[in-house]
């Protein structure tokens, strides 16, 4: 019932302008057309300076308002990331030249020239010098930024560094899943039609022998990590993320690195970057304790693409290290059978458990070898 | 009569009333060919608007709609589900109907509204007018093509009312989402009416464009040269070279698309496991060779889009300015420019898909340069400004906004455009603001502009002012309410598409911005329907026009008569002189484009009668008279 009378009220308003507008016609008629004609051009051009000025403070106050909730403040958390700021403000500094000067100019031409009955408009076609001038200064500046801007584009999209970690990054409707290379540091094989959720392969590792799909079973699966919803980084140690995805397109969104790639189904890409501070030290930097570096999916990817959350947390080598040794692979969930730890649920406590998944792991890798052969 | 006799002496050749004009002037009509099936451009053209302005209406309310989503995620709307059903449960809009309507707000927006609406209304309306040709080069492809948009119309309209809904994959259309029905239930039905209404588009605008063509080439009147006519057919013309060039790529990608679909081909698909389906069977497709087929033809589109209302904006400004369009040349030659840049910049929208490093370097080197001309544009309606006798006209109101928006929209496509950035804000809310100022808004207030001006050629009434500046204020203050501050919700990463940010740390501090901008989209939109209310309020009851040429203006199309008639002069289709930006020049107000070089003084064309400016009578009072 209110909606009614919300609409209701809404098109009253609009037939009350309506009629007031329709009343100044007449008015206008009436006092004749020449003289109501100057009356409004004059409000007009009154308007155009007063939309000017309330513009520009209007700028002002949103900037101030909304600065400190971009990420700029804090600037990027990744160190290739400082380039895209770096850019960003240089890129700034330049076009908010251009749009002052611009705008001011046109807002004010608007106000100033306004129709005068005695002035006569300058007669004015054409003017080379001026015309190859605002030709040839956009130009040269455009290529400045070009150069500037390609070479953090080809930084970018170059060689991840020697020595950088690697994880496989995988989207699918609606989420992301992280595989580590684990003890071996080696991702090994998968293929789409091997994906099996109900059996815990949700990426299509190739753990058995496949004769339909004339697959042997790669060994170098069997230590492979995989961890969904969460990725865990290094600070300072730069990261390879090998994407891929299982469906339609996605993408890993990282705002806070200023970093972004899309995952295609059927064609892998890749992305890397060196994390700055890790969640802690930037949680104490904006003093907001909910700090998170999150994932977004930033390609359409169906009705759930809002939801497609994933956190990243950046941490120490050493919280590395332990968050790591307390993970198992990914085949022990599919056969806990071959689990070491399920044989000897004694050992399996903190301290011990990584020597102890290293050494099932060296088991598994031998029987596997041996069933290859 | 009279006024004809006159005009058809300055055209320095003599003629008895009632020559081969009038035999195209007076042929029977019945209502059916008069106003639906009509092959009058005229006709066509208004035909085109009023269709546009529907579909602007429905677009918009749309944005409304999903806007209210994002605004207000916790409030409950009963009404909508009183509205639109089981789309909105307990009030609230559902992340299926929520994706639809955005799909559906940014298709028919840039296709229906801003490349038929716009370029179709006045491509038709003003091409033979300017140029002074009789109709269009073909008219039954004229009408031909409107019926093609209005079945696609109607086709795209459909699809909201079967069972899985309208498509709901985005305007862009990205397989392999698009092309699988098990990946969203949008891409079932509703994305086979989707392509069928989007293919009989791309015929409707191939035959359009080169009806526009073959007109503007073949057909110009005597004197008429390239280089005297208006930028506004300038503007229309070289958007439908970009648009009969880039159509077909689209097609060519739409019918992949549709082999993908229903024949069990592998362009677009590879490697693909759906939950809850399995494995699917496609092998060795590329899901990227879809986007650049789509952006072969998507990115020429947001130029398809800007070029008429360019153009539009140059002749409405030069016009009301009373001083010439600034650096006419350089209008043109930019916009030649960008019709050449416009094919080699696709990829930029393809910064992050992992595309070849060296091949985005040289798409970075050319969209930057596209900046150029439209810099340069930028400048010369500055200077056309400067210096001038500016009236204020509702059309002259939306030029200069034109201008201003376009500035905003812009620049920030300098950001967008250097890959290195791109990386950061793709996808966000920063790509929203942009593109929407910068082509979005832009070309609307190109298209009001236009509106606002040539109302009185089409219907031979005046639309009201006050309504006008009314109108025009509170949209260029909402437009910049609305996405301003989107600049600021991109740079923090804000994703675009989305459904519901309140599980998101990094985004869901905007919520009261998006308040804040859901309100003013609301009120933006309401103002809208003064525009509305006023274009077909005066269509009927408008102030009569008194005379034929209310801006005293030097196109050709106000040497036509009050009521235009189909074949557009009732004689001898007059002869053009120079070209038609010669306002104040040498102590005159304006020069008409009929007026012989070197007969500026000539009291036979400074006359009321010869400049359009005389005050006729109604023609129905002149008709009684003559009976009594």
């Amino acid at each position: 019932m209110s909606m009614f009378f919300t609409v209701a009220a809404f098109f009253l308003i609009v037939i009350v302008i309506f009629q007031i507008a329709k009343a100044t016609e007449y008015v206008s008629v009436l006092k004749g057309e020449e003289q109501s004609f100057k009356q409004s051009n004059k409000v007009n051009g009154v308007l155009m300076i007063v939309f000017l000025i309330l513009g520009l403070i209007g700028v002002y106050w949103c900037n101030k308002l909304l600065y400190p909730r971009m990420t700029f403040r804090e600037g990027s958390a990744s160190i290739e990331g400082e380039q895209v700021d770096k850019l960003f403000w240089i890129t700034l500094i330049l076009t908010g030249i251009v749009f002052f000067a611009t705008q001011i100019l046109l807002f004010w031409f608007a106000f100033r020239y306004q129709y005068k009955e005695n002035r006569k408009a300058f007669y004015f076609p054409h003017n080379n010098t001026m015309e190859i001038i605002w030709t040839s200064v956009p130009t040269i500046v455009l290529l400045i930024m070009i150069v500037y801007g390609l070479r953090s584009w080809f930084l970018f999209t170059g060689d991840a560094p020697k020595g950088a970690m690697q994880i496989e990054v995988t989207g699918h409707q609606f989420g992301w899943e992280f595989r580590y290379p684990g003890e071996d540091g080696v991702f090994g094989k998968k293929y789409f039609k091997d994906i099996d959720p109900a059996n815990s392969n949700t990426l299509g590792l190739i753990w058995q022998d496949n004769a339909a799909l004339k697959q042997k079973a790669d060994p170098a699966t069997f230590d492979d990590i995989i961890i969904s919803g969460t990725m865990y980084l290094v600070k300072n140690k730069p990261v390879e993320l090998l994407i891929n995805s299982q469906d339609v397109i996605h993408d890993v969104g990282l705002p806070q690195f200023r970093m972004k790639m899309d995952a295609v189904p059927g064609t892998p890409t890749r992305l890397w970057f060196t994390p700055k501070y890790t969640t802690e030290e930037m949680r104490k930097i904006t003093g907001n304790p909910h700090y998170t570096y999150e994932l977004a999916c930033d390609q359409l990817c169906g009705n759930g693409h809002y939801s497609m959350r994933a956190v990243i947390e950046v941490v120490t080598q050493q919280e590395y290290d332990v968050i790591m040794a307390k993970q198992k692979p990914a085949y022990f969930r599919a056969f806990p059978d071959k689990d070491p730890s399920n044989q000897q649920p004694a050992a399996a406590t903190d301290s011990t458990a990584a020597p102890g998944a290293a050494t099932a792991l060296r088991a598994a890798h031998d029987t596997a070898a041996l069933a290859l052969r | 009569m009279n006024n004809e006799a006159v005009l058809q002496a300055g055209a320095a050749t003599l003629h008895v009333a009632g020559d081969h004009g009038e035999a195209h002037h007076h042929h029977k009509q019945s209502f059916i060919t008069k106003y639906i099936f009509s092959q009058d451009h005229k006709t066509i053209g208004k035909q085109f608007l009023i269709t546009g302005i529907i579909w602007a209406l429905i677009g918009g309310f749309m944005s409304v709609l999903f806007r209210l989503q994002l605004g207000f995620p916790d409030t409950s709307f009963p009404w909508l589900s009183t509205v639109i059903g089981h789309w909105a449960k307990d009030g609230h809009i559902t992340a299926e109907a929520y994706y639809s309507l955005t799909t559906i707000h940014g298709t028919v927006m840039i296709f229906f509204v801003l490349t038929g609406g716009l370029s179709g209304t006045f491509a038709n309306f003003l091409i033979p007018l300017q140029i002074g040709a009789r109709d269009m080069a073909s008219p039954l492809m004229n009408m031909l093509s409107y019926w093609f948009f209005f079945t696609a119309s109607v086709i795209m309209l459909s699809s909201f009312f079967v069972e899985t809904g309208p498509f709901a994959g985005g305007w862009t259309a990205y397989p392999p989402l698009s092309a699988l029905g098990d990946a969203s239930p949008g891409s079932k039905t509703g994305m086979d009416l989707w392509l069928a209404s989007l293919i009989l588009f791309v015929v409707s605008q191939l035959l359009a464009g080169l009806n526009y063509i073959s007109t503007v080439l073949n057909m110009r009147t005597k004197g008429m040269s390239m280089m005297r006519m208006p930028l506004s057919t300038w503007g229309v013309f070289l958007q439908a070279v970009l648009g009969v060039l880039s159509f077909p790529v689209l097609f060519a990608g739409f019918i992949l698309l549709i082999f993908d679909r229903h024949f069990g081909t592998s362009f677009y698909l590879s490697d693909i496991y759906i939950q809850g389906v399995g494995a699917l069977p496609h092998e060795g497709g590329n899901a990227i060779l879809y986007q650049h087929l789509f952006w072969f033809l998507g990115h020429p589109e947001v130029y398809i889009v800007i070029l008429p209302a360019m153009g539009i904006v140059s002749e409405v400004m030069s016009t009301n300015g009373r001083k010439p369009i600034f650096g006419y040349s350089a209008m043109v030659m930019s916009m030649f420019a960008i019709v050449v840049l416009a094919f080699l910049v696709w990829a930029h929208h393809m910064f992050v898909t992992g595309m070849n490093p060296f091949l985005g370097s040289i798409f970075v080197l050319l969209t930057l340069l596209i900046a150029v001309p439209s810099a340069i544009k930028v400048f010369n309606w500055l200077t056309t400004l400067w210096k001038g006798n500016l009236r204020f006209t509702p059309g002259m109101l939306f030029a200069i906004g034109f201008v201003s928006v376009f500035i905003s929209g812009g620049l920030t496509g300098i950001y967008t455009g250097n890959s290195a950035i791109d990386i950061h804000i793709h996808d966000t809310y920063f790509i929203i603001a942009h593109f929407h100022l910068v082509m979005g808004v832009a070309a609307f207030f190109g298209m009001f502009c236009g509106v606002y001006h040539w109302f009185p050629k089409m219907y031979g009434r005046h639309m009201n002012n006050t309504l006008g500046y009314i109108h025009f204020w509170v949209t260029l203050v909402g437009a910049y309410l609305i996405f301003w501050p989107m600049h600021y919700e991109g740079l923090a990463g804000m994703p675009r598409r989305y459904y519901d940010y309140s599980s998101w740390e990094s985004f869901k501090q905007f919520v009261e911005l998006n308040r804040f901008i859901s309100i003013c989209v609301i009120i933006t939109f309401a103002a809208q329907f003064l525009f509305l209310f006023n274009f077909f309020h005066s269509i009927f009851k408008g102030r009569k026009l008194t005379v034929k040429n209310p801006w005293k203006s030097n196109a050709l199309e106000w040497t036509t008569p009050i009521n235009v008639g189909h074949g557009n002069w009732p004689g001898e289709i007059p002869e053009v002189h120079r070209w038609p930006y010669d306002y104040s020049k040498d102590g005159h107000d304006f020069i008409p484009q009929t007026v012989p070089v070197g007969e500026e003084d000539n009291p036979l064309y400074t006359s009321a009668e010869f400049t359009g400016i005389k005050v006729e009578e109604e023609p129905a009072k002149a008709h009684k008279k003559a009976h009594a």
